[in-house]
């Protein structure tokens, strides 16, 4: 095995030197050497986006990429998301209240996907979403409350305190 | 938190990325899995060389097939197959590519691959048989040899006067429907990490699992008393929707954390999860015939299906008997003969998946129902109409002896018409149809049963005489007031702890957000039957009832003891008892009395407040009659969809404009939950319908090994999707509650399909499979005249 490969790196605003192996992925590196595991795999392969992490800002995939490729990059996984006490961001919030979430998987990357959305387009139409998060698989939500989650977060990120009914799809119970 | 949005508390620990799931689990010590998976789709392991993997530094130790079989007992199959013999690895026969046929354990995952790279095997390959009709002909290469025949079982029942009915109706239609092989294919790989605790001869299974009798299989397995398998439920499960039934990589890593002396971890990279944890679903065939008059009120049915099981059958072929226990749909069909053959082939096994079989039937039925609206120039939601069974007409008896328990079909269509604006729609499809592209309405009525007794066991095997599915929850109210609720099983995102804290608050008349809700491993738990075929809400909702009344009684008798009143004067209310005076006894002082002042309690009380309620199916259970009639799930939940496609002629592509859905699960405890489960089912459908299929060449190589060839629908190809709730309480459950976890699935498929072959029938074309691909739109096209592709 070749010798291990030194990277430095800021990981969730803290500055972080390490050994690294070649052939570590950065969704391994951050999983296994630094105990983020809220960055999760799914395929492995670049497609589902369950790993997804910003990358200076940016979503990338962490399963693909190798963490010697970090080097010199700034990365922000799902624990850096939120308050230190706890506290959840617009966009987490909206997640909850919407439920546009069941079985957590894809969440952590849809979160933070969300994220840099937002950070970059506010107010982004159905199509924007989409191409935003036409990356991200999820196979529980079927993507309606996701939808639902990001106009949330978009509205109340700036100043508004819509109703469920603005946000939602056409519900109706009977 | 504003009034009306969603109150799930399960939600706020995934947003945080605090979800516990296998792969975080990692006790100290923890080796890893590497697996060496067979490449051929049948062969002979003639033999396997390990001398250079156990080289490597870090590898523990290389295990094969014969020697574990000869330290293990097969595992289960719920048919009488004893020479179907089915195992974690091969045993010197692999009877599909992608079949384990050795692991490796080392310290390192890395490690672990690559030592099983290094692991020669060497194959002498045999005929493989792929084609599951090819597998019944006699001349076969027979997957199993010492069982003689790919025929696993076949099971024939006549319920009614199915020939006379035939021969006394108008006309018949007969058609042949493909359901390919897909799965749910979750985004979480199923995973294991066990680990044998020598000094208290206990193994603790940690596992990504949705599995009934999940321990007593491994104990089983592995030949160890089932009380000294501690199986662990607080892991949250990433998606399952049926299939994480990992049995054999649990006694894989239960034999192999004995072998080694620590910690065996196994999780699956993407293509052992997709071609070799035996996780792929239903493969049918379906022979379909409805007998019918000339108004279109069907008459009779003749259904035969054939499900390709793969090379091992599991739990896999209980599904041809689910749909027997809603075999007519949600129609007034009077009787039916239903054949069904299951049959073994070189490919991955099989396993349970949403709907257990359910989804690809209703498939089958909506097809011929479609089918006979064509062929008589009826309206198909008229037609539907003309054979929905009426409201007044429950509890109403179907010819297999099911009672469904309750419904108002006639008024979810209507509704599922009005949200789709069925007219607007019919001139949007009108419109499209004009400016050059095909268009299409697909509708699709159909049944999701609920909370069963398992008792499809004894209708494929009349030697399995199971006739219950219990579940259990154990309440307690501690002693500074606190309500806590234990369950013992785990969730993959039902909101099974929003449920049962609901389901709490509303029988003690508490607030929800004050009861905690805890999860008991198998050894310090309860009896469950884990949360599969849409149970929970029916089935937790029995068990909490029933711990909650053995609660409020004992409360009574101690207010009623205090208050100087006969017991039967005083009444629970909202967490205080009361006397016919209007005395009341508070919450504070009832807990105090039970847990710390025994001189205050009635003589005939015990110190504390805990109760545990088993809860049976509701209805009960009882054997399949001789007659084959059998009543196997209690309550029936109804959706209707209403879809519209549009297709480019050029290329094929399906895209779905609209989609509505009206539904009907009874009471509804969540509307959030309900509601995601009822979008993600139709998802899901989609998925089913137009994308997503397991292929394999004809020498049995898969063709989908990863997500860039097994398409699973994105945000781009699931329409926004419309739902609307209807209610027709359940009769036999504790608020009306019905299933609601395969809801959407039920009928996507069948919707979709529907939509595509309306927008076909002006070029008199239809596409009898799913999932129907461009390819096959447009190789339907250029068969017609008139028509370039």
């Amino acid at each position: 095995m070749s010798a291990p490969l030194k990277v430095e790196l800021v990981v969730n605003d803290r500055a972080v030197s390490a050994e690294v192996q070649g052939r570590t992925s950065l969704a391994d590196f951050l999983r296994d050497q630094l105990g983020l595991t809220g960055t999760r795999l799914g395929c492995e392969h670049g497609v589902c986006g369950a790993c997804t992490v910003l990358l200076d800002g940016e979503p990338a995939r962490s399963c693909i990429m190798l963490a010697a490729q970090a080097d010199g990059l700034s990365v922000t996984t799902i624990e850096a998301v939120g308050g230190p006490g706890g506290e959840l961001t617009e966009v987490q919030q909206a997640f909850c209240d919407t439920h546009a979430v069941q079985c957590g998987y894809c969440t952590s990357g849809m979160v933070l996907a969300t994220e840099a959305l937002l950070e970059r387009t506010p107010d982004p139409t159905e199509a924007e979403i989409e191409e935003a998060l036409g990356g991200n698989i999820c196979r529980c939500t079927g993507y309606g409350q996701i939808r639902e989650a990001v106009r949330l977060a978009a509205a109340r990120t700036a100043g508004g305190d819509p109703e469920p009914a603005e946000i939602l799809e056409v519900v109706q119970r009977g | 938190m504003a009034d009306g949005w969603a109150q799930v508390r399960e939600d706020r620990r995934f947003v945080r990325g605090q979800g516990r799931y296998v792969a975080d689990i990692e006790p100290p010590g923890t080796t890893h899995v590497g697996l060496v998976a067979s490449p051929h789709a049948h062969a002979t392991i003639t033999s396997v060389d390990a001398s250079e993997a156990l080289a490597l530094d870090g590898v523990l130790c290389v295990l094969t097939g014969p020697e574990l079989a000869a330290e293990t007992e097969p595992l289960r199959q719920y048919l009488d197959l004893p020479e179907v013999r089915w195992r974690p690895l091969a045993d010197g026969v692999t009877r599909y590519a992608g079949e384990w046929v050795a692991a490796v354990v080392a310290t390192s995952r890395a490690v672990a691959e690559d030592a099983a790279e290094l692991v020669d095997v060497e194959y002498e390959p045999l005929q493989a048989v792929m084609d599951p009709e090819r597998a019944l002909e006699p001349d076969a290469a027979p997957v199993h040899p010492a069982h003689g025949t790919n025929e696993l079982v076949r099971r024939e029942f006549v319920w009614g006067d199915v020939d006379d009915d035939f021969e006394a109706a108008d006309g018949s239609v007969s058609l042949r429907v493909r359901w390919n092989r897909n799965s749910t294919v979750p985004l979480e790989t199923f995973g294991v990490v066990a680990a044998w605790d020598r000094g208290r001869d206990v193994l603790d299974v940690w596992a990504s699992i949705q599995m009934p009798q999940f321990p007593e299989q491994i104990a089983g397995s592995l030949g160890i008393p089932l009380n000294h398998v501690r199986v662990h439920f607080d892991v949250d499960v990433g998606g399952s929707y049926g299939v994480k039934r990992g049995i054999k990589h649990a006694v894989l890593a239960g034999f192999l954390a004995r072998r080694v002396g620590r910690p065996v971890k196994l999780i699956e990279d993407r293509a052992e999860n997709m071609h070799g944890g035996d996780f792929h679903g239903p493969d049918r065939i379906f022979d379909v015939e409805l007998a019918h008059t000339a108004d279109g009120v069907v008459t009779s049915m003749r259904l035969d299906v054939i499900d390709d099981e793969g090379a091992y059958p599991g739990r896999s072929p209980l599904q041809l008997a689910k749909p027997i226990g809603s075999i007519v749909g949600p129609y007034t069909i009077p009787s039916v003969a239903y054949t069904a053959t299951a049959v073994s082939t070189n490919k991955t096994g099989q396993v349970a998946v949403r709907g257990f079989g359910q989804s690809p039937t209703n498939y089958a039925i909506e097809s011929a129902m479609d089918a006979l609206a064509r062929e008589l120039g009826i309206d198909r939601f008229e037609l539907r109409r003309r054979n929905l069974i009426p409201p007044d007409r429950f509890p109403y008896r179907i010819p297999s002896g099911t009672s469904y328990d309750s419904g108002d079909y006639q008024a979810v269509l209507d509704k599922a018409a009005g949200l789709a604006d069925l007219p607007e729609l019919t001139a949007r499809r009108d419109h499209l149809r004009q400016s050059g592209l095909l268009a299409g309405i697909g509708v699709a009525t159909c049944l999701e049963p609920g909370g069963g007794n398992a008792i499809f066991e004894n209708v494929m095997n009349p030697a399995n005489d199971k006739t219950t599915f219990p579940e259990a929850c154990r309440l307690r109210i501690d002693g500074t007031g606190c309500v806590t609720v234990v369950i013992a099983l785990s969730s993959a995102g039902q909101g099974h702890e929003t449920l049962v804290a609901t389901l709490a608050a509303q029988e003690l008349g508490v607030n929800a957000a004050n009861v905690a809700v805890a999860r008991a491993s198998s050894l310090a738990g309860l009896p469950s039957q884990s949360p599969v075929g849409s149970r929970m809400a029916i089935m937790l909702g029995a068990a909490v009832r029933g711990a909650a009344d053995e609660l409020k009684a004992r409360l009574v008798a101690i207010g009623a003891h205090q208050l100087g009143v006969d017991r039967t004067a005083a009444r629970y209310e909202d967490g205080a008892v009361v006397a016919e005076s209007g005395e009341r006894m508070e919450w504070g002082e009832l807990v105090a009395i039970a847990h710390r002042k025994h001189h205050l309690l009635p003589d005939d009380l015990e110190p504390g407040l805990e109760a545990v309620h088993v809860a049976q199916v509701p209805g009960g259970g009882t054997l399949t009659k001789p007659d084959g009639t059998v009543q196997m799930y209690p309550t029936f939940s109804f959706e209707a969809h209403v879809v519209l496609a549009r297709i480019d002629p050029a290329i094929g592509q399906v895209h779905l404009d609209e989609y509505a859905i009206a539904h009907d699960c009874g009471t509804v405890i969540n509307e959030d939950v309900v509601r995601g489960m009822v979008l993600g089912g139709v998802a899901h459908g989609v998925g089913v319908a137009l994308y997503e299929r397991f292929a394999f060449d004809d020498g049995g190589q898969p063709q989908t090994l990863s997500f860039v060839d097994y398409l699973l629908p994105s945000i781009h190809e699931v329409p926004q999707v419309q739902t609307t709730e209807h209610c027709t309480p359940s009769p036999l459950t504790s608020r009306g509650q019905k299933g609601v976890g395969e809801a959407g699935y039920m009928g996507a498929p069948a919707a979709v399909a529907s939509a595509v072959n309306d927008a076909l029938a002006p070029a008199g074309v239809a596409i009898r499979h799913v999932p129907i691909g461009p390819s096959d739109v447009w190789t339907a096209l250029r068969a017609t005249h008139g028509v370039t592709a």
